[in-house]
């Protein structure tokens, strides 16, 4: 695989066909996962963000299609050419979601033992049942619970503990990469970070690679070592965590972060003027020209393309070509 | 001086269950006083079951207290009378969480305005009725033209919830009730509107109670503080000494919890220590944080502690500050830092005069 990339996502095209319009909801986004590493995803709702993640895995639902590109996971190939049972063997196993509200994705009448036996015994199968107690209660001691939660029903949990459930399926057959969508979103700051930390203990402890898909900037600076910025359905900037902090480069990056209130000082609250643009009806060239305090000449015509350097891309005609 | 509204040992109890019925107590034994004369931007801030959804609720009326009186200008508001509730109503606005369930999809986004104007009849005319509607959205930055004759769907969130913050302001309430207003509200177009709850202070000279989870907010746009943890209030004061300088353990631990969006300021340590508060239960006696408290000792086990006012403009209810005076009658008025246009009031609230 091209630069060991653990997955490697080329001019990938999620669109929603709907009596309206064509929803580019995904259009031409292009990354590369590298082993270990956490990617951050942010982008504000309507972005995109979450349509790429579940589009990864090919968990898409009608009317989303994929429009094209390719979702390249090391070691299997394509995964949008894979076949259903082809998908079927890497989901979970190579490839695994933690999902936003796990509230709502644990199912309700299930003990939680049962629900992280399911895959571990569709996968693995062989295991005798002393061996999968053992294995279920490993794995529930890997994201901090008690082994007692195992005979637990999903109501009977708090939230973080719902949500740490969730990454302990998702990680229990120790995936290569594993796609976190909003994964503590509805969850209290101090949940919030101890959920976090054990996402991250995991992660570094099976040696995966995770992206964090989220809109919170703050819990991405914290969490992520590179981070990409969605808009419209495009991924405007992409840089190691601190760069993009200290020197945004797409005027995009730059105002989101300064929209950000801190705890520093007291400031004027900025804000971007204008609203992100419906995806039915995305403005001709750069997405961002209308919003941009920056636009000149090209931007409203031309669409700029991603340039790369120093381990950074943006999509900015500010950052011209010969750069590349 | 009557304040415009006070609580006064307000506890609200929730009970479920019918064989094993059991109690949740969402407020416990709040006092204070919000004032007319000083408008200012109070922040409640906890995380979920703090009892800070509740505390709103009292405020505006919607549900009654469990024991204790919310006092609305010298009168429970139990004992109004129609008319007095009528304008109790007016007076008092929410702004809720969600800028999508607040409307009807049916109506246009018009209707919102057009009733509430009606009902409480702010005007004489049809056409003095739009003057005043198109006042409001231009106030919270909205084009009257751009926003109004439209579907709730057809406008964005953050302009739904901007609609619903004219409608508030529509009404010239002394008091808005802010329950979570950014909460749903994409990043870039949350300072609007915090902007505008701003501007409602300082240009219409109304107070804010601004409900939130959400620290940073609370640090940008409120003068003081309250924080809750299960029900009680376990530090309040004004918000750059709680917030710059908690003095609580919760407070400190939310405080450092807060992911910083600056790579170089990573989080704090603490943690670690932390247990998960949905999930543990409440000691009936001592202070309820004792659990999960990495500094406690043995008083702490025994009796809940009181508010210490341990800084002129600041009080923890915790017994590592036992050493200061208690806050006078838990008053939180003595701690909050009374504004520039009120001598009158913050005047007969100095804690010398008492």
């Amino acid at each position: 695989m091209k630069n060991g990339a653990v997955l490697t996502v080329n001019d990938l095209r999620v669109y929603y066909d709907t009596p309206a319009g064509t929803v580019k909801a995904v259009d031409g986004v292009s990354f590369d996962l590298r082993p270990g590493e956490r990617l951050g995803l942010v982008g504000e709702s309507g972005s995109g963000k979450s349509t790429m993640a579940l589009a990864l895995m090919r968990m898409h639902k009608p009317p989303a299609r994929i429009a094209g590109g390719e979702v390249l996971l090391d070691g299997v190939g394509d995964v949008m050419e894979l076949d259903d049972e082809g998908l079927r063997r890497i989901r979970l196993d190579r490839l695994a979601l933690v999902p936003q509200g796990a509230m709502n994705s644990l199912n309700p009448v299930m003990r939680i033992r049962d629900q992280l036996a399911d895959g571990i015994r569709t996968h693995e199968p062989g295991d005798d049942r002393d061996a999968l107690t053992a294995r279920i209660r490993a794995q529930l001691a890997r994201v901090g619970l008690d082994a007692d939660v195992g005979g637990k029903f999903p109501h009977e949990l708090s939230g973080g503990m719902k949500q740490r459930v969730a990454i302990a399926i998702g990680t229990s057959l120790s995936p290569s990469v594993i796609i976190a969508d909003e994964p503590t979103s509805a969850l209290d700051v101090v949940v919030q970070r101890q959920v976090m930390e054990t996402l991250r203990s995991v992660q570094e402890e099976i040696g995966a690679s995770v992206l964090i898909v989220g809109h919170d900037m703050g819990l991405m600076a914290q969490i992520a070592d590179r981070m990409g910025v969605m808009y419209a359905g495009k991924l405007v900037e992409l840089a190691p965590v601190h760069d993009l902090f200290t020197n945004p480069q797409h005027p995009y990056t730059r105002l989101l972060i300064e929209s950000v209130p801190t705890l520093m000082a007291k400031r004027a609250l900025a804000s971007i003027p204008g609203a992100p643009p419906t995806l039915i009806n995305v403005p001709p060239g750069c997405p961002f020209h209308p919003r941009c305090p920056r636009a000149f000449e090209p931007c409203d015509s031309e669409v700029p393309l991603p340039m790369s350097q120093n381990g950074r891309v943006v999509s900015c005609h500010l950052y011209p070509e010969e750069a590349a | 001086m009557t304040a415009f509204l006070e609580m006064t040992n307000v506890s609200k109890v929730f009970s479920a269950g019918i064989i094993r019925r059991q109690h949740t107590v969402a407020v416990d034994d709040v006092t204070m006083t919000i004032d007319e004369e000083s408008p200012s931007i109070l922040a409640v801030a906890g995380e979920s079951g703090s009892g800070k959804t509740t505390l709103a609720r009292l405020l505006l009326g919607v549900i009654p207290p469990s024991s204790g009186e919310v006092i609305y200008r010298g009168q429970s508001v139990d004992d109004l009378s129609r008319a007095q509730r009528r304008t109790y109503l007016r007076e008092i606005q929410p702004i809720f969480q969600d800028p999508f369930e607040s409307y009807n999809p049916f109506y246009k986004v018009d209707h919102v305005l057009t009733v509430p104007a009606k009902k409480f009849q702010l005007s004489e005319s049809k056409q003095e009725t739009t003057r005043l509607i198109e006042e409001a959205l231009d106030m919270v930055g909205l084009q009257p033209a751009e926003t109004l004759g439209r579907f709730p769907h057809q406008l964005s969130g953050g302009q739904r919830q901007r609609v619903m913050v004219a409608r508030a302001m529509l009404l010239r309430p002394r008091l808005i009730v802010a329950d979570e207003p950014v909460s749903m509200v994409d990043a870039s177009l949350r300072a609007t509107i915090l902007e505008s709850i701003r501007r409602m202070k300082q240009e219409l000279g109304i107070s804010v109670v601004y409900i939130t989870h959400d620290l940073t907010t609370a640090y940008q746009i409120a003068d003081n503080i309250l924080v809750m943890y299960k029900g009680s209030v376990v530090e309040a004061g004004s918000v750059e000494q709680v917030i710059r300088d908690p003095q609580h353990p919760y407070t400190q631990l939310l405080v450092s919890s807060i992911p910083q969006p600056d790579p170089s300021l990573p989080w704090g340590a603490e943690a670690e220590i932390a247990g998960d508060p949905e999930s543990m239960a409440v000691a009936a006696t001592g202070c309820k944080f004792v659990e999960r408290c990495p500094v406690a000792f043995d008083p702490c086990r025994g009796q809940r502690p009181p508010l210490y006012h341990e800084h002129p403009s600041r009080a923890a209810a915790c017994f590592r500050y036992n050493d200061s005076p208690e806050l006078e009658g838990e008053n939180l008025d003595l701690v909050f830092e009374p504004q520039l246009t009120s001598q009158a009031a913050s005047g007969s609230e100095d804690p010398a005069a008492n």
